[in-house]
């Protein structure tokens, strides 16, 4: 394959990234906003909804498709941020507190959304559409009329004059606002450490009682590095630094640059000189270094050092993320996640190799529906505001929409493709309504424009995903004579 | 006395529907041995090895009578997993692999290696790490076992057909503990050098212990590699026989050898075949239909006459006729009364006077949900615009004229129902069949082909048929071609019958030649 060739497959495979990315950036010309701004709000925005898209991979690993039910791990979250913001819990402890209470009773909910999938095999994506209306239906009647009609509820500020039903609107400026995005980087650590202990500490356990696993110079190295980091918390500038609530860009990017190449040198030294590898390629950790070096000297210009020095990001939200792409990522390494893409890949081999293909699929989609929950806590911190009957109805449809964006499709998404279409679709969100101001002296036209994409990248991508499922046993039965049999297993 | 087999299957029977397809059968597998299971297509092979395996097709309509046992113990296997835990592993006909995992996670798969994590001592063993090296050894391990010579990281869905056949194996080797495996068919698909390949490696596993039931139509095949073999017929257990007490002739009669009964009545022949002026005529036909190729056929189907096309499931005559019509797609000629079809064009066939009666007849035959008689004026309507009223451009069905059709073949044939209006999907297998044979003979058809016209009906209705057939033909010299897994019905009413074997047409048999002759010819190749 000439490199021409390769060029035009890469552009084809990506067409929806590379027509966005095109769309992306004639919008922000066009509406002529600041960049410093058009990227603070994408930080925000990514901060906000990137964990519920993030949400929808394990299902389509699962072989489910995009999982339209994620409405119902948003209203398990709704349900316990009421009850937390009618008890008067605040700040982390409140959203702690949301978790927890959400968490079981997503659980459940994604149980029963699992048994109903496995009864429409095939029919998962418009069951979990209609699922999500009927489901806002239960919800809509639980606190309009449960709350308060036979559930004695009593909060002027929170349930309707008459004593029946929760208000349209719940304000959560003063109670959870913030309460994740705020989290100092002093807390995490402290977090880290405690965390690291106990794992510490349960490792030992196990090492006695179950004689299992070892206590390695993994464990104590780790301990070793949590003193250190703990002892670094002890110096009062850094204790400054790492107090603030949010984390300057800037400050971000440079970390983010020393860490990178620390780590490289330290798999130079270590590979290269202590464990004397031959064959380890030396080029690959020096690029990198170079690279970090060269993102270094790109944060001295004028533009890119606007935007570092506007943008602040809530370092705990962020890493919620970073934790759920690991997650995402790590899952494919166990047995589950193996077990999973099995039942996803042909439900009939996974049957004949001894798996119980329903009960993977409930895990996955109880999995999702927890994730989705934990996503629209998130989301709802950060809004501060808390429409109780609108905040949860799109959930679903945007975080898909976003995911397809990113080039996506319904057998295949990964953690990439998720970041990459959070990014597009809500730059396209931010600046569309200013576009079409500027362009057509009407903000109404962008809003239009922005909901359509929303819609149509959704419909066309449903679309294709059945032409596929029609067009497949065609060329199976046109594959020429050798390609027979795989072509047979496949359709 | 059973505790010398490894497997011992006591007097098993199965019912689907009320359907018996397996009478009081047993099966015995001594340990290291190739064991051969032979016959017909529906002689209840599959189902027996349904049993064995646990499939969850056997246990939703009612599970089976009869005992398992594994080395002299009582087996009760009602899952897959049960079937694994015996050590009972099988090579499969389609091939139960994925084609985007590597060949180490399909030789691996529902048994990945994995150790333990700080996870998984607290949520369970599902959450314990994959050990992809050790898992990558095995699969090394497995496949030089069988010879096969391929990196086990590369994905399934790039390597050729052969080589699955091979995964598969390796994947069952692979498995501790395995004692018994099942091989479905598997040089059914392979060239003759890799089934010879996966033959010789099928003797190497064997020689280590391991018995093996070995499924095929290739009686060659038997003779060479199998050490002993039970022939089913029907649903009932004909013989165990050691291969070198027998012969393939005898095989081949064993498997389809009935006396001839007459099925059909025949009135005088006063047919002349003097001008013999070729109606049909296929020269150097493919077509692509999976599980049922033909490679290659010349054929010439005299005006006037009744021509079988018989042979073993798999082997090419399903699709012969369902190449002519378009269904599926075909390479060659094929000549109608000297004129060339366009066999790209769907629908050519009908134009050109040949008429099809599909062996599938609830998928391909018939609109189940509608009535009889739109059932039955549909092709001509739709082909010859028969039925219809024309204003100018708009076409409206006549109603009268298509129920008045629907009534005389309903006559003629004898369909039992409770009117033309009568659904289709209602009406039983038999009656469906008159239906779909009226349809093709309201086309007018010069050349009336049927494949399986007897499938799934009862003998009454296949007497009728048959006979409406014979008589079609010699009233109204209507070339026939009957397309037929049951020998004796296409013996005691074609003129020539045509036996494939390999997508090839290995023989063409006069219809009162000896038992042994079709035998052979089908189990050529």
């Amino acid at each position: 394959m000439s490199t021409k060739d390769k060029t035009i497959k890469a552009v084809l495979e990506n067409k929806v990234v590379i027509l966005f990315v095109l769309l992306c950036i004639a919008a922000i010309y066009a509406s002529k906003s600041p960049l410093t701004f058009v990227a603070s709000e994408l930080f925000t925005r990514f901060g906000r909804n990137g964990f519920t898209v993030l949400s929808l991979l394990i299902p389509v690993l699962a072989g489910m498709g995009l999982n339209f039910g994620i409405v119902i791990g948003a209203i398990a979250a709704q349900i316990s941020v009421f009850w937390v913001v009618y008890w008067g819990y605040t700040g982390i402890t409140g959203f702690l507190l949301c978790v927890l209470m959400a968490t079981p009773i997503a659980v459940f909910f994604g149980w029963l959304v699992g048994r109903l999938f496995n009864k429409m095999k095939g029919a998962e994506m418009i069951a979990g559409l209609v699922l999500g209306y009927f489901a806002d239906g239960l919800y809509q009647l639980f606190f309009l009329y449960i709350i308060g009609g036979i559930i004695p509820a009593d909060n002027p500020r929170l349930i309707i004059s008459g004593g029946i039903g929760v208000k349209n609107t719940i304000d959560l400026a003063d109670n959870l606002k913030y309460a994740l995005d705020t989290v100092s980087m002093l807390t995490i650590l402290k977090l880290t450490f405690a965390a690291m202990l106990a794992a510490g500490v349960i490792k030992l356990i196990l090492y006695f009682t179950r004689k299992a696993g070892s206590i390695g110079e993994n464990v104590l190295l780790m301990v070793a590095a949590v003193a250190g980091f703990a002892a670094i918390t002890l110096i009062p500038p850094l204790t400054n630094f790492l107090s603030t609530d949010r984390l300057l860009l800037l400050d971000a990017v440079t970390i983010g640059i020393v860490i990178a190449i620390v780590s490289q040198l330290w798999q130079l030294v270590s590979n290269k000189i202590i464990k004397k590898k031959q064959d380890y390629p030396i080029m690959r950790p020096l690029i990198v270094i170079a690279a970090a070096i060269g993102v270094y000297f790109t944060t001295y210009l004028k533009p890119v050092e606007d935007i570092l020095l506007f943008v602040r990001i809530p370092v705990m939200t962020y890493l919620c993320i970073v934790a759920l792409c690991l997650f995402n990522s790590l899952i494919l390494r166990t047995r589950l996640g193996q077990n999973m893409r099995t039942v996803g890949q042909s439900q009939v081999v996974a049957n004949a190799a001894g798996l119980d293909v329903d009960r993977y699929r409930i895990i996955a989609m109880i999995i999702s529906t927890v994730l989705a929950c934990w996503g629209q806590l998130i989301y709802l911190q950060n809004m501060g505001t808390f429409s109780t009957y609108g905040a949860h109805t799109q959930v679903g449809q945007f975080a898909i929409a976003a995911l397809l964006v990113g080039g996506a499709s319904v057998q295949k998404a990964d953690n990439k493709q998720a970041i990459i279409g959070v990014i597009l679709f809500h730059t396209l969100f931010i600046v569309a309504p200013q576009a079409g101001q500027e362009l057509f002296n009407n903000a109404q036209l962008g809003e239009y424009f922005r909901v359509f994409v929303a819609y149509g990248v959704i419909a066309v991508s449903l679309a294709m995903h059945a032409w596929k499922t029609v067009v497949k046993p065609k060329t199976a039965a046109a594959a020429p004579p050798p390609a027979q049999g795989a072509a047979v297993t496949e359709s | 006395m059973s505790a010398q087999y490894l497997l011992n299957m006591q007097n098993i029977s199965k019912e689907y529907d009320g359907n018996l397809v397996l009478k009081n059968v047993t099966l015995q597998v001594k340990p290291g041995e190739i064991h051969a299971l032979v016959g017909e297509n529906g002689a209840g092979k599959s189902t027996l090895m349904n049993i064995l395996f646990g499939m969850p097709v056997i246990h939703t309509t009612g599970g089976f009578e009869g005992s398992v046992e594994i080395n002299g113990e009582q087996a009760n296997i009602d899952s897959p997993n049960k079937a694994i835990d015996f050590g009972i592993g099988m090579v499969h006909q389609e091939f139960m692999l994925i084609p985007g995992f590597t060949v180490t996670e399909n030789i691996k798969i529902g048994r990945e290696i994995s150790h333990p994590s700080l996870l998984s001592h607290i949520f369970g063993k599902e959450l314990e790490t994959l050990d992809l090296e050790q898992m990558a050894q095995d699969a090394r391990t497995a496949l030089s076992t069988i010879g096969l010579n391929i990196e086990e990281y590369v994905k399934v869905a790039g390597l050729p057909v052969g080589y699955m056949q091979f995964i598969e194996i390796a994947r069952e080797i692979d498995k501790t503990g395995l004692k018994l495996l099942v091989f479905d068919e598997p040089t059914a698909v392979l060239t003759e050098s890799e089934a010879e390949r996966l033959l010789k490696i099928m003797k190497k596993i064997a020689a280590k212990g391991i018995a093996i039931i070995f499924i095929t139509h290739r009686l060659s095949e038997v003779m060479e590699y199998a050490d002993s073999m039970t022939v089913l017929r029907d649903g009932e257990l004909i013989t165990r026989k050691e291969v070198k007490d027998t012969s393939i002739v005898e095989i081949a009669e064993l498997m389809i050898g009935r006396k001839v009964e007459k099925l059909v009545d025949l009135e005088d022949d006063t047919r002349s075949f003097a001008e013999q002026s070729v109606a049909l005529a296929l020269k150097n036909f493919h077509v692509d239909m999976p599980g049922e190729r033909v490679r290659g056929v010349d054929l010439e189907i005299y005006k006037g006459e009744i021509f079988g096309i018989g042979g073993l499931a798999g082997q090419g005559k399903i699709g012969i006729p369902n190449g002519i019509m378009g269904l599926y797609e075909s390479q060659g000629t094929v000549e109608v009364f000297g004129k060339k079809l366009d066999l790209n064009k769907l629908g050519n066939a009908l134009t050109n006077s040949i008429a099809f009666v599909s062996e599938d007849r609830r998928g391909v035959g018939l609109l189940l949900d509608e009535s009889i008689e739109l059932n039955i004026a549909f092709s001509a309507m739709q082909v010859k615009n028969e039925f219809l009223h024309n204003f100018g451009p708009i076409k409206l069905l006549d109603k009268k004229r298509m129920r008045q059709h629907a009534l005389d073949m309903i006559k003629l044939l004898d369909i039992r129902c409770t009117g033309p209006t009568q659904k289709v999907g209602s009406l039983s297998g038999g009656n469906q069949q008159k239906v779909c044979l009226a349809r093709a003979l309201t086309m007018n058809p010069d050349i009336l082909i049927v494949s399986e016209p007897t499938r799934g009906i009862d003998i009454g209705a296949k007497k009728l048929v048959l006979e409406y057939l014979v008589k079609l033909n010699r009233e109204q010299g209507t070339t026939i071609v009957v397309v037929s897994s049951e020998l004796v019905e296409l013996r005691s009413l074609c003129d020539r019958i045509a036996i494939v074997s390999g997508g090839k047409i290995s023989a063409i048999i006069e219809p009162d030649a000896p038992d042994a002759e079709f035998g052979l010819a089908m189990a050529a190749g």
